[in-house]
This record gives C-alpha cells, sequence and structure tokens, in this order.
C-alpha cells in the first residue's frame, strides 16, 4: 500500500509535544480561506510512500525525540487516507514511537475507530464555532467534527483542539469553542494558531487566489489577550 | 600549608596534577539557575565604563588606541585598569583598556601594515630593533618553496599562520593559583637538569633551551604581578586570588603572544573548589562570588590583539577565541557541572551578551537535567554559546581537556597543537579537472596536466584526477606546516603557555579543510546527474552545466553523505604519508571560521551549481538552501562526518527562529535540549547555536545603534554582528534559517 505524500518536516516542534517527525499527507476535502497548504489540497501525487517507508525515515530521527516527541501525520487531511494511514500508525506503534494526527476531523469516517486504536493523541482542529461558518468558509461540517471528538473520547486518545485566530474572522469564537471543547473528557489542551499570510507566494504559484488577501496577520498582542481566556489546565 | 587548607589532599600535592585537586575537591551541582545572584552596584559601574569604550572603540573603526612604542611583553607596560578603586580583579594588556600592543615577532609586517590600516605609525624604535631580530615570519618566508608559495597565492591553501602567531595553545593557567610560581619553576629546573645531562641530540638541545626559556618567563609572570602589587611565587589562598593568579597566567600569554586563537582552558569547576571554600567558611557570599567571576570575565572582555584588515576577512570580528569549556562528564560518572558553570553563564546577563569569552558547555547525555535546560534559555536569549560533545571527546582526553579556539580538543597542559589553517577542497577538484590551473587566472599551481576532455564529467575519471592532485595538495600542505611550526618555535616560541604545560607534551598538527558540502554535492551531480564543463578559449574549464537531479548534503541522503565521509578520510591518509615536525599527530578539522566567505569569492563555478565567488556553506554545514526535510535531516547529515577522522573538529552552525522551537518559551528549552542530546547521541562534534529572527539581523543592518550587543554564533565562536564586514553579515543573514513550516 502506498500513500500520498506532500513533504516531510524533520524537526517538528509545533504539531505535538516534544521534537516530532512530520508527514505531511497530499489531498484535503476542505477549502479553508486561511489554508497555509493549498499546494496540499490536490490528491494527485507524484511522491508515493509505503508506510515502510516513511516509519524508516521517522527512525533516523528517533534520537531526537526524547521522552515526548514521535511522529505526527498531517497534511493536507490524513483522514483521507485513512486505510493508509492506519497502516502508518500501526507501524510506528510497534516500533515504540509516540504517534499524532494532525486532522479537520472531516473525513475518512468509517476507519476512525481503527485509526484511534493506533493514535496516541490528536491534534484536532476546530475552526469555527457555528455550523454556519463551516459551510461558509471551509466547506465542511460541524456535526461531523464533533462525532469524530466524541469518537476520540470514547477511545481514550489525548486530545488538543487547535483554533487559528484570524483576525475579523474567527477571533470572537473563543468562548464557543472552548465551551465545545471542554465538553470533552479527553481533553489535555487548547492551543491557538496565528494566522498568518508566509502562504501568499504559494497562492500565486499555484494561480488560485487567496480569500484572505486584504485580513491582517493575527499579531502577538491579540494571541496573547486570547490566550488568557484559556481555562489554566488547558493552556 | 593555609594555602590547601581544607582541601582533601592527594597526588596533587606531590607533583603537578590539577586534575587530581578537581576530582578530589570539587562539588557537582544538579540544581538550577534559582541560587544566582545579580549584578552588584559595584559590576554595574565598572561595566558602564567599560562599555562606553567600546562604543567609542566601535565608533573609531575598531581599534581605541595602539601603543606603537613597546613591543609587547609581560613586563614592559605600567599596569592598567578600568576603574582602579571598583575593579576587583586586575591587569590589562598594556597600560590602558582596549589599548592594544604590537607583537611583532610573529611577523613585522603584519605589525605594521596592521598599524598603517588604523591611522598609526610603528615606532622607528621598533623598525630599527627588528633590523637586528627574525622574526617567525622571516624565517617561513627563507625557506617557503615556489610550490608552496603558488598554492598560497592561489588561495588554494589559505590562512596559514605564516605572518601571524599560531596561537591554539591553552596555558594550564590553574596552575598558577594551586601551586604558585616559585613550584612551577622548581619543577621545570628539574626537568631541565635532568633533560641537559643527555642532550646529545638537536631535539634535546632545543628541548632544554625551551625550558631555560619556559622558568626566564615564570620569573617575568611574577615581575608581571609585582607591577600590580601581588605576588604570586606561592599558592593563592582565597577564591578572590585563586581567580586573580589564574588570570596573571593567563594575562602574561596574551602579554607575549598574539596567537590566533588564545583560549583559557576549562577554569570554572578549579575555581568553583575555593569559592565553595570561601561559601563554607564565611568569607563569601553568592554575590560576592558572582562579582568575582563577572569582574574575571570582564577583564578578558578587554583582552584585544592587533590584527590586519585582510585577517579579519579571514577571522572576522576581532576575536581571541578565549574558549572556556564548561561543564562535561567526569570519569566517575559524576557531573563536573558545579555552581561556578552556571556563574560563567550568567555573567552573559549580568554583563549583557558577548562573543567573548567564547563559552563553549561539554555536552552529555548525563548532565543534570536543570543545567540542559539553563543552557537551552541561555542560548535562546543570547546566541553566546556552543555545544561540543563531551561523550565523543571524553573518551580520547579524558574528563580534563577543553577546546582551543572554536573545536580542537586537548588535554590541559598535557596537549598543544601546531595549528595549520585549511585547504580548500572545491578548488582543489576545479585544479583536477583544469591539469593543476587556476580557474580565476590560469595559472599553473599544481603538477601539470591537460585539461579534462570530453563533453561530460565522467565520475570515475575525475575521481581518479582528484586521488592525484590529493596526494600533491596534502605533501604541500605538511611540507607548508612543518617549515612554519620550526620557525615558530625557533623565533616565536610560547614560553609562557609552555611553562604552564608538563615538559613532555604531546603534539598535534591540526589541518584543516574548507568546502567539504561544495565538493561533496559537486561529486555527487557528476555521479547522479550529467555534469557538462563549460570552457572559456583558453580550453580552461571555468563554468558547469548540470542537467538533472542529485542527492544533496543535508537532506540525510546516504548517497550524498557517503560523499562527504569518503573525501574526509581520504584528505587525512594522503596528509599521514608526510612526516610531520616534532612527530606532531595527524589531525583533520572542518571548520571554516568565517573564511568560507573569502574562500567563496577566490573560487570559480563548481558542478554543484554554485557559481563563481558565491560563499561556501560555513564549517560542515550543507550549502544554502539545499535543505529539503528540514533542520535535523541536515543535523544528521554532518553527524556522520566521523570524529575519529575529524579529531580536530566539526563544526556546524544552527539557525533557528524561535518558532520554529515551539510556541510556548518552556516547552522551547526541553525541545533544544533534546535536539542537542539527539544530534550528539549521534556522536557529533559540535553545534553553534542561534535562536534568533532574520528580521532582527536585517534590522541590525540598519539600525545597528538599536542592537550595541547583538551576538551570533559563527563556524565555532561567536561574534558582535556589527564587527562582520557587510559581506560577511550578508552571507549570514542568506543561510538557513530553520523555520516552521
Amino acid at each position: 500500500m502506498q500513500g500520498s505524500v506532500h513533504s516531510f518536516e524533520s524537526m517538528g516542534c509545533a504539531d505535538g509535544p516534544g521534537v516530532r517527525f512530520i508527514a505531511f499527507l497530499q489531498g484535503c476535502p476542505l477549502r479553508c480561506a486561511y489554508c497555509h497548504n493549498p499546494d496540499t489540497w490536490e490528491r494527485e501525487s507524484e511522491t508515493l510512500y509505503t508506510p515502510q517507508e516513511i516509519l524508516d525515515k521517522a527512525l533516523r530521527y528517533k534520537p531526537y525525540f526524547g521522552n515526548e516527541g514521535g511522529i505526527t501525520v498531517s497534511g493536507g487531511e490524513p483522514l483521507a487516507q485513512s486505510k493508509f494511514l492506519i497502516e502508518l500508525l500501526k507501524l510506528c506503534k510497534e516500533h515504540g514511537l509516540h504517534t499524532a494526527i494532525d486532522t479537520s476531523c472531516s473525513a475518512g469516517e468509517a476507519d476512525w475507530q481503527e485509526v484511534l486504536k493506533y493514535t496516541d493523541l490528536v491534534l484536532a482542529d476546530l475552526k469555527f464555532a457555528t455550523e454556519e461558518a463551516y459551510q461558509a468558509h471551509c466547506g465542511g461540517d460541524l456535526q461531523k467534527v464533533l462525532r469524530f471528538l466524541k469518537a476520540t473520547e470514547a477511545a481514550g486518545v489525548d486530545l488538543w483542539v487547535r483554533h487559528v485566530v484570524v483576525p475579523d474572522l474567527t477571533d470572537t469564537d473563543l468562548p464557543e469553542i472552548i465551551k465545545i471543547a471542554t465538553q470533552f473528557q479527553n481533553l489535555k489542551r487548547i492551543e491557538l494558531l496565528p494566522f498568518r499570510k508566509l502562504c501568499k507566494s504559494k497562492y500565486e504559484n499555484l494561480g488560485i487566489p487567496f480569500p484572505l488577501i486584504e485580513t491582517p496577520e493575527c499579531d502577538a498582542a491579540l494571541l496573547a489577550k486570547l490566550k488568557a481566556q484559556i481555562p489554566e489546565q488547558y493552556r | 600549608m593555609q594555602a590547601w587548607d581544607g582541601f582533601k589532599s592527594g597526588n596533587w600535592q606531590k607533583t603537578i596534577d590539577v586534575r587530581d585537586f578537581i576530582q578530589r575537591n570539587y562539588t557537582p551541582y544538579t540544581g538550577d539557575e534559582s541560587f544566582l545572584a545579580a549584578p552588584t552596584a559595584r559590576t554595574e559601574k565598572v561595566l558602564a565604563k567599560f562599555e562606553a569604550l567600546l562604543a567609542e572603540e566601535l565608533k573609531k573603526g575598531g581599534i581605541l588606541d595602539i601603543d606603537t612604542e613597546t613591543v609587547s611583553s609581560l613586563t614592559h607596560y605600567k599596569p592598567g585598569y578600568i576603574d582602579k578603586e571598583n575593579e576587583l580583579i586586575v591587569g590589562l594588556q598594556t597600560d590602558a583598556p582596549l589599548k592594544r600592543g604590537v607583537c611583532p615577532f610573529g611577523g613585522l609586517n603584519m605589525t605594521r601594515k596592521a598599524c598603517k590600516a588604523y591611522g598609526y605609525e610603528l615606532s622607528p624604535k621598533i623598525e630599527e630593533e627588528f633590523t637586528y631580530r627574525t622574526t617567525h615570519n622571516d624565517g617561513v618566508f627563507r625557506v617557503y618553496n615556489e610550490t608552496i608559495r603558488a598554492a598560497r597565492h592561489s588561495g588554494i591553501i589559505t590562512g596559514l599562520p605564516d605572518a601571524y602567531g599560531r596561537g591554539r595553545i591553552i596555558g594550564d593557567y590553574r596552575r598558577v593559583a594551586l601551586y604558585g610560581v616559585d613550584r612551577l619553576i622548581e619543577e621545570k629546573r628539574k626537568d631541565k637538569q635532568k633533560l641537559s645531562a643527555n642532550a646529545i641530540d638537536a631535539d634535546t638541545i632545543r628541548r632544554v633551551e625551551e625550558l631555560y626559556q619556559q622558568i626566564e618567563f615564570l620569573n617575568k609572570m611574577k615581575q608581571m604581578a609585582e607591577l600590580y602589587g601581588f605576588d604570586i611565587s606561592q599558592p593563592a589562598t582565597n577564591a578572590k586570588e585563586a581567580i586573580q593568579w589564574l588570570y596573571f597566567g593567563y594575562l602574561g600569554a596574551i602579554k607575549e603572544q598574539n596567537g590566533a586563537a588564545m583560549s583559557l582552558g576549562r577554569t570554572s569547576t578549579f575555581l568553583d573548589i575555593y569559592i565553595q571554600r570561601d561559601l563554607e567558611n564565611g568569607t563569601l557570599d553568592e554575590a560576592g562570588a558572582q562579582e568575582l567571576i563577572d569582574d574575571f570575565v570582564l577583564k578578558l572582555r578587554c583582552a584585544r590583539h592587533l590584527r590586519t584588515p585582510e585577517y579579519n576577512e579571514l577571522f572576522a570580528g576581532d576575536p581571541m577565541w578565549i574558549t572556556e569549556s564548561l561543564g562535561g562528564m567526569g570519569e566517575d560518572g559524576r557531573t563536573l557541572v558545579t555552581k561556578n558553570t552556571f556563574r560563567f553563564l550568567h555573567t552573559l546577563y549580568n554583563l549583557n551578551p558577548s562573543a567573548e569569552p567564547n563559552l563553549t558547555v561539554l555536552w552529555s547525555r548525563g548532565l543534570p537535567k536543570a543545567f540542559k535546560r539553563y543552557c537551552a534559555k541561555v542560548s535562546e536569549d543570547t546566541c553566546s554559546i556552543q555545544y561540543e560533545n563531551d561523550d565523543v571527546m571524553r573518551p580520547y582526553y579524558g574528563d580534563d581537556y577543553a577546546i582551543a579556539c572554536c573545536v580542537s580538543a586537548m588535554r590541559v597542559g598535557k596537549d598543544m597543537q601546531f595549528f595549520g589553517a585549511r585547504v580548500n577542497l572545491a578548488k582543489l577538484l576545479l585544479y583536477s579537472l583544469n591539469g593543476g590551473r587556476d580557474e580565476k587566472n590560469g595559472d599553473q599551481v599544481g603538477p601539470r596536466m591537460p585539461v579534462y576532455e570530453g563533453e561530460y564529467l565522467d565520475f570515475e575519471q575525475v575521481v581518479e584526477r582528484l586521488d592525484y592532485y590529493r596526494e600533491w595538495l596534502a605533501k604541500t600542505y605538511v611540507t607548508a606546516m612543518n617549515m612554519i611550526h620550526y620557525m615558530h618555535d625557533k623565533y616565536c616560541y610560547e614560553k609562557t603557555q609552555m611553562s604552564l604545560h608538563d615538559t613532555d607534551v604531546h603534539r598535534y598538527m591540526a589541518f584543516g579543510v574548507a568546502g567539504l558540502s561544495v565538493l561533496t554535492d559537486s561529486l555527487s551531480a557528476i555521479k547522479y546527474a550529467k555534469v557538462k564543463p563549460i570552457r572559456n578559449e583558453e580550453g580552461l574549464i571555468v563554468d558547469f552545466e548540470t542537467e538533472g537531479e542529485f542527492p544533496m548534503y543535508g537532506n540525510d541522503d546516504d548517497r550524498a553523505d557517503a560523499i562527504a565521509q569518503k573525501q574526509t578520510k581520504r584528505f587525512l591518509e594522503e596528509l599521514k604519508k608526510v612526516p610531520t615536525y616534532r612527530n606532531a599527530e595527524h589531525t583533520l578539522s572542518v571548520l571554516t571560521i568565517t573564511s568560507n566567505v573569502v574562500y567563496g569569492k577566490k573560487t570559480g563555478s563548481t558542478p554543484d551549481g554554485r557559481k563563481a565567488g558565491e560563499p561556501f556553506a560555513p564549517g560542515a554545514n550543507p550549502m544554502h538552501g539545499r535543505e529539503k526535510n528540514g533542520a535535523l535531516a541536515a543535523l544528521n547529515s554532518i553527524a556522520k562526518l566521523s570524529y575519529d577522522i575529524c579529531k580536530d573538529g566539526i563544526s556546524n552552525t544552527f539557525s533557528v527562529v524561535p518558532s520554529a522551537l515551539g510556541n510556548d518559551p518552556e516547552e522551547r528549552k526541553e525541545k533544544l535540549s533534546s535536539i542537542i542530546d539527539g544530534y550528539f547521541a549521534q556522536k557529533a562534534q559540535h553545534i553553534n547555536v542561534n535562536v534568533l529572527k532574520r528580521e532582527t539581523l536585517l534590522d541590525a543592518q540598519q539600525h545597528p545603534e538599536k542592537y550595541p550587543n547583538l551576538t551570533i554564533r559563527v563556524s565555532g565562536y561567536a561574534v558582535n554582528f556589527h564587527k562582520l564586514s557587510k559581506a560577511q553579515q550578508d552571507e549570514v543573514i542568506s543561510r538557513t534559517f530553520h523555520e516552521a513550516i
């Protein structure tokens, strides 16, 4: 079995605990207005890897992982290649790696249970607090996201909820986001990710209009202000 | 004896054995930094004076003042002070802070040129005196052959210490404090007596004369201390004296020698023993202890040597490599980290960040966790420290070695080295293709052979040519080094520093290579892609067209990395075929200092796609922009270079933006510490860590006044960013900064 891979990052320090190897899978069902990786949207990829090949790469970085680090499968949307994801995570667990998935919770529903069997941590993107906003700004489905979060709770997998702070778009959502996230017993952390426009050139290269070209980046002050709203135990 | 009261006795009392003293008496510390003290009002007062002098020095173009009338030596200047009333540790190189002395024994021409470059004139008196003297530089050029001159001129060998002091020798300055100078003289006298009884060969006679000089300069060291009102003939009796005595040892060395790197050694744990004793008997408190270390470090920051602008092109930022090796583990498994290790690092807060002294943490898996976290914090806050792998070096050198310059390990007081700059491997490849001719000017430098024929470069043929030219280059290089160090011993012998070594000393001869990543990627391109040489009208290959993809060094790809491994191994093998002066042990470094910029400037286009004149990557780093799998893949590639082969060090500069280490400052410390652990677990030797944003550097370039203390790590040492030339600043800015995706 092979999976479509966008790229690898050997020093992932921002997607899960410790130092992590990140595999970015190719393809995503959503089209978020603030997506910073539009180059991972399409499923077609020239770079195909077997789970074993990715494991071999990840193991090269095991010395850096310490007690906390491991592998994070990101994307794109890793659940969009759920069968492949299962094989990859299973293999990683067999080799003693801590596994995390970084997901929008919007694909592969039939395989969720199986995926979560081999997942130590879910980094779940909770983009908006309402169904309308999901529809309008990413083409996703809040109910589905909530079903996934429930599944993680049922499976007893650690959960970090992440929310991208986009000025004038998602920066007032936080109280609602917190309310939703804290319903889940397995919640360990709520992370805020600042909206950045480093991806501008990617859009230009792909010839795709960047919907938020006029939106300001999320600055440190705004981020700090919002972070203070998060209950202490989830910061 | 009062000086040794309360110390556990041992072999160190019977013979000169500082390690034994440390092992029996030091107190390992596994706690965190919370005990550290802020600067005292006194420290702040002296610091303010010092910083005003620094600002003035910078304003004057980098040189505050030069004493052109006096040849620098231990007793030639009146005592100098920054602030006589307030200083705890005293002694300056000349009679005023930051005023530079002249040391013409390395080379008169260099001294003359350096004076001129800054608007001074070397005094006619010194000019006259040196018409009757031979300098090291005179001696070398009496014997250099045509090949060496040509290789030096073309820049295939650059930075040879043939016109300046070689440096890289670390005196065991602790001996002055522990034993007092009289005891050291007595031991040297005994050695001299024993040797001279059977001095029938040239080698032994030379050693006897060297011992004579060592004793003479130990006496001068005492006189120098007397000028400041101290009698250092006897051992130090408390912490303040221990620091002062030790510093006098170092001061004597830098007054006598303008060596390229004048490293301090491994002093913090030694000094901790004295501080601990004073703390326990109530004569010192923590604020007082920190104050002593602060004042000591401030003195070290005053150290200056006079160098030419050309020298600064190679070794930018006015460095003296006052390297202090911190931490590490003992052979018995106890950590050598003490509270004083923390105090040294804490000077970067109390006295602001600084390039000197070059604080070097000997990192080990076994170091206390709290210390590792503190180091990571200091790195992130100051970019002023480097890390070297104690677990890789300890098996070779034991637990009382120190780093000279950037990455050169030596047992303190037992090993010395003959420093030897480096050769340009990228140019070597081009000479191999061009039949020994220089690609820039067509000069025949190496042995003649037809220029490579054929439309595309064939890997096997290129390797065969490379083997042939490598042998030529290695022979030329070792020969030059032998001549240089013969003459340095003869005309510019480091009497003060060698008096603080055992008489039977082990010698290394430290060779080096630059452009390893360029050579590696070029050979990889030739092997895995198609490389078409472009010839000029004379038939000389001056450019390349490379078609197709090829694996590049820095991506943890064995195909490329194996080339780098093999090239270092082959080069060392070739060097070892040529015997060395005084049977020194051949060693090799992959280190460029900042010369990667000059080397690049002097080198034509290369098959890896690098264009003529473009800088090389520093040290063992991959070339800029060729890392496709993130920072750790690059570290993995570098870690594959074997320390067993490159025993003089493998330098790696790692620049990362803070956010790439994570969002939370507390977590960043853990992650940086994990990264260093992971890199060193794979037997890598060295890492310079810069945690800063490219934008900061760009802003600093525009508005230097906003960042007076901006310190960054370059290959093996730290520099004040503003002391780099514009080209060097640009090169640092253009380097890969690892960012989060």
